[in-house]
């Protein structure tokens, strides 16, 4: 199970894509909730109900709206240990707080008092650009060993931070583009005081960017022109370009057997060592302005509405190759053709009525036949109120391909008065589709592996994952009805069966007087032998023709006295308003 | 026994009612239409001041973060851009580079957009159809094109659903200082917002060529944004025209970047003013009639007027200032204000007789800029995505040369965008609070549409009526003349009698055919090569009388005096007419509000005078000859080329009037897809013909 509430977007382009920091921690706005089930299939979705309400519970967070049908799906391509037990959902609106925060952070040991979550300094982390806090459960039942077997829970804080000179210094140093230089006291707030007492092992990792390492690799070959200062491969820690404050435990260098392209280098700092008295305070110190770009998928992918009004418009996913990618090995070249694997997992509310039919595929600006593209795809349509659309695709674009381009066209829904959220008129989220490159993995190759073993942060990174993406969420504009309608509506209503039945019951009532009336008045001018049989027949009918008069006398008595009555109101009025308006 | 006679006779009192009105027909369409006249002259004193609808944009709360540093920086970009001007050659492309690379500076992402202009077409068949990329791009030329520099601020921690448009035009070949100050300002907001933490929505800073025009390269970008062509689009945005000698240039895109839905969209212009105060010009109509939400104009009014101190105006009609009756109008209103208030203190209806002119200026211009169906600025394009959006149009006391004078500007003019752009950002939800349908009477009055319907109704009010009317009199004619020929009569004579409205309502429906042919007809003269307006417009007048004689001839000529009845068929014809004319007017309110309320207070009259004028001149009497006399004035008038002369002679003097001028007006209405021109075509001059032929009836 993993949920993650985030708040912001990850800027692919900025800050990386291909790393399995970014990959595995990079998460759509809001929440988004995935859960396998180890349970018969008919009582999955009754699991589903319980878990959403039991961390909307501990969360504070309205994930029991992930209950209803219309909100999770079960995809079975896109992820990886699919056998139909899995339900992913995702509330792209959740606001995330500290009250979010809270019982996050109570999951761990020693709460935000000591080790390294005494760094949790709520404004300076939720100041940041992007923030997402993680939450990850696994029953790990691999080995018959009683030992192994139990739940292990997994919490990842992710936070992209601006450094505070550079908020709070307007300076615009557009000549001398340097990086902000930072400390952990001057990000957060903060320093380390130590480590919590019960933790095992509390490390703080600095890793920098293999493009950067590249960067900094060739800087350094320049100089080595001038100065004989050879490279030192045990860390750079006090090189021309930077400074690093704390003295490094350990320097892991990233090894890639593939190509003797530049690596990344991770400092470990143990925080063991530190204490009240002496806190931990990393900082970085620049010393020259560096330029670097981060690893980035292979494909950036970008999600957009098309079409204005409200009657139709059109998704469109365009997956554009970054420079980097280029370079890459197509070490995956099945039958002398050379593919790129992407898999896309989308979910449609089902008041966004998709029409899969319209799939348009484009490749490289060229239309380009579904079946051509499309390896493998599995579409569940929505169901009116009771279940989203899922699109789940399997792609393989041919290598050389610059760009591809899928757009599918949809109509919009109405949605009952009471099915509209609070802020109807904003619009409705699409949530973010979710993109796949199985073909490549997000890892890390240490070389040196006792130390490993013993740091999960670590070890996760050398876990072999694919890189994942996500788009953005789209917001949809809808039509809303006015708000105030019910009351109009009430009125109109009111008015139409106020006017229907009284002229119903005028009608029911007044046929046969009128009838009377007519062949009276007909009687009376002499007509035809048939109307004067008639009218005596509706007289013998009836019995009393002498009603008539009776009738209509108190009628016309009544109408004088009501006119006088409303003359008198009227008057009454008028003069209220004289001399009190 | 007398009174249950009278209770015999009585009948349901809707229909006593109908025939109340019905018999009353003259007296009815005198009362609704003064009314109606009357209600039009009232709306400047029944507006409304305006009021901000929508809660959460709270303007001006917060205090503006805009300092003189950006202005500074502003005035850096300012200054390089006007050096470039002074060497004119190569100054387009590096222009360009020079705006993208101050917007990369500031952290945003830049990228450029490449369009083709779009030359004036008239489809005849695409009036109200959406933009289609496919259709247009085929017909664009390929040798020209314009860049626009597009950049986008990602909001720090918002998740880029929505985002808001600034927009400024510039014309990279000749800008002046006028356009690098409309720069200025956008860049000095720009740079301010790259660094505020409260930005929930992204920016983006849309950087128009308008070489081509502003409306142009904003409508382009618009389509592009909303309705990518995915397979052509290579051929338009990755050629290599042009490499950039400057090394930035080849590192920007060419492929749209997108943000989420757009909020609101604000263009920024500088006029060379000539009045005694700092003033912004809010223009705020688009295509056919539509306008922003009340909310957008009320928030850059209060904010430049309360916080900044300009002074803010809406379009006027100048000459409407000055008029005569206009001030005796507010002079007799504003009397009669007092006498009311003498009634009753609370009822402020009180108007004083310069606010009174001032207000009718306004929303005359204001009627009159919505009923011509085009849009007054590049804002225009965004309507068309449902994006409310205005035009602000800064105008200064003194020429921009001087520097201090310039940087107060710049620091009003970008604290008041800032105001704007941040009380947006608060919105969580779209506009919608506010009013859609209104017309303003002043920058801070509107009168909504609850209000100017009644003037509209009440001219309209006595069309059915007078059909209704002047049907049942010719047939309680009929039984009269057929009685003395019952004798003899047949059964096929009753079922023609009984329709007989058939013939004429074949005439009326061959008009309007004919109309939509008339409206076709521009499209097939606009091809003909090298022709000036006024030989254009004679032509179409020309071809429109030979076709109409062509049609009569056709259709109507053979049977039309078979079943002949002269003395009743003039009454149902115009029966028919003032139906047909009805509807168009209903139809046509719907669609452009203002076009139906002009329409139908030019042809209304017309319509419901027009009777023979053989039988006035055979009445002899005065009333008939008034009649003949205002039948021929306003027959005069309401002919649509008519109405366009005598409207710009009293605008602009009657000195410098070209025939060709009704050309190009009319060719700039189907240009811009207004359903005026529709309206033109096929609801007011086919109703015109008829009332003609109805006045040249041989009775």
């Amino acid at each position: 199970m993993e949920l993650s509430f985030t708040q912001g977007r990850w800027r692919y382009e900025q800050w990386g894509g291909f790393d399995p920091l970014s990959s595995n921690n990079a998460k759509p706005p809001g929440v988004e909730l995935w859960a396998v089930f180890d349970v018969p299939q008919s009582l999955v979705d009754v699991y589903w109900r319980n878990l959403t309400h039991t961390l909307s519970g501990l969360f504070c967070a309205s994930i029991n709206f992930l209950e209803s049908s219309t909100t999770y799906s079960a995809p079975e391509l896109t992820f990886k240990p699919s056998f139909g037990n899995l339900r992913y959902g995702t509330l792209p609106r959740e606001a995330v707080c500290t009250e979010n925060l809270t019982p996050w952070l109570k999951l761990l040991p020693c709460r935000d008092k000591a080790g390294l979550s005494a760094l949790m300094d709520r404004p300076s982390i939720y100041r940041g650009f992007y923030h997402s806090q993680r939450l990850r459960l696994t029953s790990s039942e691999s080995g018959s060993d009683e030992v192994d077997s139990g739940i292990g829970l997994e919490q990842t804080l992710t936070v992209v931070l601006q450094p505070s000179s550079w908020r709070t210094g307007k300076t615009y140093s557009v000549e001398t583009n340097i990086q902000p230089s930072w400390s952990i006291s001057s990000i957060f707030g903060r320093n380390i005081p130590g480590k919590c007492v019960i933790a095992k092992s509390s490390n703080v990792y600095l890793h920098l960017d293999n493009g950067l390492v590249g960067e900094l690799k060739n800087l350094e070959r320049e100089n080595a022109k001038y100065v004989a200062n050879t490279f030192e491969s045990e860390g750079f820690q006090s090189n021309h370009a930077f400074k690093i404050s704390v003295t490094p435990d350990k320097v892991f260098e990233e090894v890639d057997y593939l190509h003797g392209k530049s690596t990344s280098v991770i400092y470990g700092f143990s925080v063991e060592k530190y204490s009240d008295s002496q806190p931990f305070d990393l900082g970085l110190t620049w010393k020259i302005p560096v330029v670097w770009s981060c690893q980035q998928a292979p494909l950036h992918a970008s999600r957009f509405l098309m079409g204005s009004g409200n009657e139709r418009g059109a998704i469109a996913i365009s997956l554009e190759s970054t420079e980097s990618s280029e370079g890459l090995p197509t070490s995956h070249i099945i039958d002398g053709r050379c593919e790129l694997r992407v898999d896309i997992f989308q979910v449609v509310p089902w008041y966004i009525k998709v029409y899969f039919h319209t799939l348009q595929v484009f490749v490289d600006k060229q239309p380009r036949a579904m079946a051509d593209v499309v390896d493998k795809i599995r579409v569940s349509p929505s169901k009116d109120k009771v279940s989203p659309g899922v699109m789940e695709m399997i792609l393989k674009l041919p290598c050389g391909s610059k760009s591809a381009a899928f757009s599918l066209e949809f109509d919009k829904g109405f949605l009952h008065i009471d099915e509209y959220p609070p802020d109807a008129n904003q619009g409705f989220d699409i949530p973010s589709a979710l993109i796949s490159f199985p073909s490549f993995n997000a890892r890390m190759n240490f070389s040196e592996d006792e130390f490993l073993n013993n740091s999960p942060i670590l070890s996760k990174f050398q876990e072999t994952s694919p890189v994942l993406s996500y788009t953005e969420v789209l917001l949809i504009p809808l039509t809303t009805p006015d708000f105030s309608m019910p009351y109009n509506v009430i009125t109109i209503t009111c008015t139409v069966f106020a006017l229907y039945f009284g002229s119903l019951l005028n009608v029911l009532r007044r046929r046969v007087d009128e009838e009377e009336r007519i062949l009276r008045s007909r009687a009376g001018r002499k007509a035809g032998w048939i109307s004067q049989l008639l009218s005596r027949l509706s007289a013998k009918l009836r019995g009393r023709p002498q009603e008539q008069p009776t009738s209509s006398l108190p009628y016309s008595f009544i109408s004088f006295r009501l006119v006088l009555k409303i003359l008198l109101v009227a008057s009454i009025a008028v003069t209220w308003q004289y001399y009190f308006g | 026994m007398a009174e249950t006679e009278v209770s015999k006779k009585r009948k349901r009192p809707i229909v006593r009612l109908a025939v109340l009105l019905l018999s009353h027909s003259v007296l009815v369409s005198v009362i609704c239409c003064t009314a109606g006249v009357f209600g039009l002259l009232l709306l400047p004193v029944l507006a409304k001041n305006t009021y901000i609808s929508e809660n959460a944009l709270m303007p001006g709360s917060a205090s503006s973060m805009l300092s003189n540093q950006e202005v500074s920086e502003a005035n850096k970009l300012i200054k390089e851009l006007n050096n470039l001007h002074s060497n004119p050659l190569g100054a387009t492309t590096e222009s360009h580079g020079i705006i993208a690379k101050y917007m990369s500076n500031l952290g945003a992402q830049v990228n450029n957009h490449k369009f083709h202009p779009q030359l004036n077409q008239f489809h005849p068949l695409h009036f109200f159809s959406g933009p289609d990329s496919g259709v247009m791009q085929e017909n664009s030329t390929r040798s020209l094109y314009g860049i626009n520099t597009v950049g986008i601020i990602r909001a720090p921690r918002g998740d880029g659903k929505e985002a808001i448009v600034l927009v400024t035009p510039y014309n990279a070949v000749k800008g002046g200082v006028r356009e690098t100050l409309s720069l200025g300002i956008a860049y000095s907001v720009f740079s301010l917002l790259t660094r505020v933490t409260w930005l929930a929505k992204d920016i983006i800073w849309l950087v128009a060529d308008s070489q081509y025009g502003e409306y142009a390269p904003v409508a382009a970008w618009l389509r592009d944004y909303h309705t990518p062509a995915f397979s052509n689009l290579d051929s338009l945005n990755t050629e290599t025209c042009h490499v950039g000698n400057n090394n930035f240039e080849s590192k920007i895109s060419y492929g749209i970047r997108r943000s989420g839905t757009m909020a609101a969209a604000l263009v920024l212009g500088v006029a060379y003013g000539n009045e005694n105060e700092d003033t912004l010009g809010i223009y705020a109509e688009a295509s056919n009639g539509q306008m922003p939400n009340l909310d957008l104009i009320n928030i850059v009014h209060y904010l430049a007027v309360h916080r900044q101190g300009l002074r803010v105006k809406v379009e006027q009609f100048h000459w409407l200032l000055n008029s005569k009756w206009v001030k005796s109008l507010g002079e007799v209103f504003e009397s009669l204000g007092k006498m009311v208030k003498t009634l009753n203190p609370d009822w402020k209806l009180g108007i004083s007789a310069a606010d009174y002119v001032e207000g009718a200026a306004t929303l005359a211009s204001s009627l009159y800029h919505q009923a011509l169906g085009v849009p007054t600025g590049p804002h225009g394009a965004f309507r068309d995505y449902q994006v409310d959006a205005i035009t602000l149009e800064f105008s200064l006391r003194i020429s921009f040369d001087r520097l201090d004078r310039r940087n107060d500007f710049l620091l009003h003019g970008g604290r008041l965008i800032e105001g704007v752009i941040r009380s947006v950002n608060n919105l969580l939800e779209k506009f919608h609070q506010s009013f859609f349908l209104y017309l303003l009477t002043s920058p801070s009055k509107f009168v909504s549409v609850g209000v100017y319907m009644i003037a509209f109704a009440l001219l309209v009010a006595p069309l059915p009526v007078v059909a209704a009317s002047l049907y049942a009199k010719t047939l309680d004619l009929n039984p009269t003349s057929e009685k003395d020929k019952s004798a003899t009569s047949n059964e096929l004579g009753s079922v023609l009698q009984s329709w007989k409205w058939l013939n004429s309502v074949k005439t009326v429906f061959v008009v309007h055919f004919w109309g939509a042919t008339v409206s076709l007809l521009p499209y097939f003269i606009s091809q003909i090569p090298d022709s000036d307006p006024t030989t254009n417009f004679s032509v179409w007048i020309l071809l429109s009388i030979l076709s109409l004689e062509i049609l009569r001839w056709i259709l109507v000529s053979p049977s039309s005096h078979i079943y002949g009845l002269p003395q009743g068929e003039w009454a149902i014809l115009k029966s028919a007419t003032i139906s047909s004319f009805f509807i168009g007017l209903g139809l046509m309110s719907v669609i452009n509000f203002a076009t139906a309320e002009i329409g139908a207070l030019l042809m209304v009259p017309m319509a419901l005078m027009a009777h023979p004028l053989k039988l006035d001149v055979r009445g002899q009497s005065l009333r008939s000859i008034l009649r003949m006399i205002c039948n021929l004035v306003l027959g005069v008038i309401s002919f649509p080329p008519a109405t366009f002369f005598v409207f710009k002679g009293v605008i602009e003097g009657f000195s410098g009037i070209k025939a060709g001028d009704f050309w190009n007006w009319v060719e700039s209405l189907w240009a811009w897809n207004s359903a005026t021109y529709l309206y033109i075509g096929m609801v007011h001059l086919p109703c015109w013909v008829l009332c003609v032929q109805i006045l040249l009836h041989p009775c």
